[in-house]
């Protein structure tokens, strides 16, 4: 139900949260030798994510030992497999990636973005809520 | 997945750059330290950086630690003069080999680093009070 809601801006506000995470931790490393910026590919997390969401007959994994791994079913989990690292258009000795400009760019682009997903959830909430009220 | 990782990722970057910042503090303070023994001066400290990697290797999403502070290999300057008072008996004191201009570079460096961080922090907390404030 609240998946309906919601639509797409669900699944997008967790890749935007995790696409934030990402970027943080690049510019928190900005000086860290031979560490390499990574980014989401957003396009295809999105895609994949709202491909789950639209078959709601899929059945959750239960586990039932702590041994058994996490299944793939229940929704966008990980990031991982969108993972890519960027490419440097000008590569330092110490083999540091991480262009601050452009990470700070990016993240506030991705900021922005998150601001358009809550304010798009926002306005699904008080459309709902009006609609309760019959205002 | 947690909300509020973002905020501790900036904090580990921020707490690396105060340490960046006091071995550079340490370093300039000691810049006319002399002494009369090669093996006594004061020696150069860098940190060196180190990403913090969290459970699986594909998700290094954990900020970044000073993985150890170094000392610089480069060689104490020797100086010719023996009217010091820590002068050796041929008359030598040695510099420590801290270099100020390039603690200087560094520490702006650092500091825009910090401020870096303090920006992406901020820009998250405004977005996780707008994540709490849904639907009000």
């Amino acid at each position: 139900m609240a998946e309906s809601i919601f639509g797409i801006h669900e699944q997008a506000l967790q890749i935007r949260t995790k696409r934030a995470e990402l970027l943080a931790n690049n510019l928190a490393n900005a000086d860290t030798p031979n560490f390499k910026a990574k980014d989401i590919d957003f396009r295809k997390a999105l895609q994949d994510a709202s491909g789950e969401m639209k078959s709601p007959y899929q059945s959750e994994m239960r586990k039932t030992n702590p041994g058994h791994i996490d299944g793939d079913s229940n929704g966008f989990s990980s990031t991982s497999q969108y993972l890519m690292y960027r490419q440097s258009t000008q590569p330092s000795l110490d083999g540091n990636t991480v262009e601050t400009h452009i990470e700070k760019a990016q993240f506030m682009e991705n900021a922005m973005q998150q601001e358009a997903t809550l304010e798009f959830i926002n306005g699904k909430i008080s459309g709902i809520r009006g609609a309760l009220r019959g205002e | 997945m947690s909300m509020f990782k973002i905020l501790d990722i900036s904090a580990t970057g921020m707490h690396a750059q105060t340490v960046r910042l006091n071995t550079i503090a340490s370093n300039m303070a000691n810049v006319d330290s002399v002494s009369s023994n090669k093996d006594e001066t004061y020696k150069s400290k860098q940190p060196v950086f180190q990403t913090i990697l969290e459970g699986n290797m594909h998700e290094p999403t954990g900020g970044v630690r000073v993985k150890e502070v170094v000392e610089s290999q480069a060689p104490s300057i020797m100086e010719y003069n023996p009217n010091h008072p820590m002068s050796d008996e041929k008359g030598y004191i040695y510099r420590p080999n801290v270099n100020v201009i390039e603690e200087m570079a560094n520490m702006m460096s650092a500091s825009r680093s910090y401020e870096t961080n303090i920006e992406v922090m901020n820009t998250s907390k405004q977005l996780l009070l707008r994540t709490i404030q849904l639907g009000k």
